[in-house]
């Protein structure tokens, strides 16, 4: 009886004629790749994330609030929400003009332009920093300038920000330019033949339209300007309790072999990396339900 | 002439601010790099990117990026096929999970993964058992490259494999075909354009990688010396002219990369629209 159960299934496969069924492929492998990927995804992106909370607790939940209350910290979480927020403001009043000129208007260039304002993401961050040092740095053309007005750049906050601004520059205007692009421009005309002035056009027609491409933008943006390490690390100075965010702290301390507080400091960003990711998530779902990503 | 008559307002305005700000953040920085190259003579650029600690970065900076690239372009294909094509529990938070070395910051990323694959580490003590010391080596390099370009394959390959049409591995299964015979002669063809892009993206952002790698390279010359810390040293030395000329080097990879991957996308689009 056993035998005649496990014989009918099969037969009943041979003889049926869904191609989907076949086409879908066996059930080893397809358990198999997602047993691989699971995996894959567990060592190299869980593993990390459980180790910075076990090695900040490592000593105990005292140990772990000293670390992230300690002065030197408390200046780094500032600073970094500093440089965030005015990279997210930056990006987003950039973001949303360039999407607009680019978008709305034919002129000359405009290929020259796009690739223009992508260029930063793909320039390794090290250089990002360099060319901010040539620019404002002591060899510089306008170094003499900066002194006698008592501008300080490289290893100052300036630096910093301008750091962060130039490596998420493109963040936001990517995500609403494609956005724009599809919807085209026949609405905003017939809005500026019937009078309306230009603020009005973008509040009551453009932004209905790109809300959700241009939080997701921000959340992005937000992200990668939190953890901006490299170039913030060329132009910071390291200057403890002033040039120094999160990052940076997270790197002295743990050069400093102060193992327990730099993973108590990393656990701050790794909170909020999955607090945006999971924003990010949220923001992709009601954008791709509303038709906007 | 006639003039022509844009009737959307906000042309004057949007595009003053877009290239006031391109220009204040992008292109006077950039072209303080183009000056300063030009004070430089052409032999002594030669001379910098020639010196033997150098030339064997830019050495290991390609050959880890390039495995770690691989790696990620045959997992990138795997994970794509799995989100795309199966159903299974937990499949949203495995998605969500991609964009995760996006999302956190590098220096975290870097010792993190330093502390899990030392000698005293999990990970570590695995490799460990087999005779392999993966933290302070090449191996640990590549380690820290494949975590930041997991995501680039995954997404490039993703809406490909959404809108492919299942049509013809149906007719190539009617037709007798085995499930193996139609991934390499269907499938893989209709991706190979988003793989290459996936990879090339994940292979240019590798070479400028800084943050994540630092910390676990143990930055040996010659061994485990990647080229955006040989700039980093010579920028601390305040040896602007040296950091400027091998990064010269790099911007011409990174160019190149990125030019390659255009000429790709150009084809990859034409696909994608073409789909359906």
């Amino acid at each position: 009886m056993a035998a005649e159960a496990k014989a009918a299934p099969v037969l009943a496969r041979e003889g049926s004629t869904d191609i989907h069924e076949q086409t879908k492929g066996s059930k080893s492998v397809k358990w198999l790749l997602i047993a691989l990927s699971v995996l894959f995804l567990f060592v190299m992106l869980v593993l990390p994330l459980i180790t910075v909370v076990s090695e900040a607790f490592k000593k105990g939940f005292s140990s772990y609030t000293e670390a992230i209350s300690a002065d030197d910290t408390q200046s780094a979480v500032w600073l970094t929400l500093e440089a965030t927020v005015i990279a997210v403001i930056i990006n987003t009043v950039f973001g949303l003009f360039a999407a607009w000129a680019v978008t709305k208007f034919r002129f000359k260039g405009k290929k020259l332009l796009v690739t223009l304002i992508d260029l930063p993401v793909t320039v390794s961050p090290i250089i990002a920093g360099l060319i901010y040092v040539l620019t404002f740095g002591r060899q510089s053309a306008i170094y003499p300038f900066l002194e006698a007005h008592d501008l300080r750049v490289v290893y100052a906050v300036p630096g910093i920000i301008l750091a962060t601004v130039f490596v998420t520059f493109p963040f936001i205007s990517r995500e609403v330019l494609p956005v724009l692009e599809a919807q085209g421009t026949d609405e905003e005309e017939a809005a500026a033949m019937m009078g309306a002035k230009g603020l009005t056009i973008f509040r009551k027609i453009t932004l209905p339209h790109i809300k959700w491409a241009l939080l997701y933008g921000i959340v992005l943006c937000a992200a990668r300007a939190m953890g901006e390490f490299g170039a913030v690390s060329v132009l910071s100075g390291h200057l403890r309790g002033q040039t120094v965010t999160l990052p940076l702290q997270v790197e002295i301390l743990f050069g400093d072999n102060k193992y327990v507080p730099a993973f108590a400091v990393s656990s701050i960003l790794v909170v909020l990396a999955v607090i945006l990711l999971i924003l990010r998530s949220i923001v992709e779902y009601i954008g791709k339900r509303k038709g906007q990503r | 002439m006639k003039k022509k008559v844009r009737i959307i307002p906000g042309f004057g305005l949007s595009m003053g601010v877009t290239l006031t700000l391109l220009g204040l953040i992008v292109l006077i920085p950039l072209a303080s790099l183009i000056v300063f190259t030009a004070k430089m003579s052409f032999s002594d650029i030669i001379e910098v990117i020639t010196r033997p600690r150098v030339v064997a970065s830019f050495r290991v900076s390609l050959l880890t990026a390039l495995i770690a690239s691989l790696v990620n372009a045959v997992m990138g294909v795997v994970l794509a096929w799995v989100l795309v094509r199966y159903d299974f529990p937990l499949k949203r938070l495995l998605d969500g999970m991609i964009e995760l070395p996006f999302a956190l910051p590098t220096a975290v990323a870097g010792i993190s993964l330093t502390s899990l694959y030392a000698d005293s580490g999990f990970m570590g003590k695995l490799f460990g058992k087999f005779g392999i010391k993966v933290a302070y080596t090449r191996f640990g390099i590549i380690i820290a490259l494949i975590f930041i370009g997991i995501p680039f394959v995954v997404r490039a390959v993703q809406p490909v494999l959404e809108k492919l049409d299942p049509l013809y591995e149906e007719a190539a299964g009617i037709l007798g075909a085995s499930r193996t015979k139609i991934f390499w002669k269907i499938i893989l063809p209709e991706l190979r354009p988003a793989i290459f892009t996936g990879f090339g993206l994940a292979f240019g952002r590798c070479l400028g990688e800084y943050g994540s790698v630092v910390f676990i390279a143990g930055n040996q010359p010659f061994e485990t010396e990647i080229t955006p810390l040989i700039i980093m040293s010579e920028l601390q030395e305040y040896d602007y002219s040296s950091a400027t000329a091998i990064a010269l080097v790099m911007l011409a990879a990174a160019f190149l990369i990125l030019f390659l991957v255009n000429l790709i996308q150009i084809h990859n689009s034409k696909i994608l629209k073409g789909g359906h």
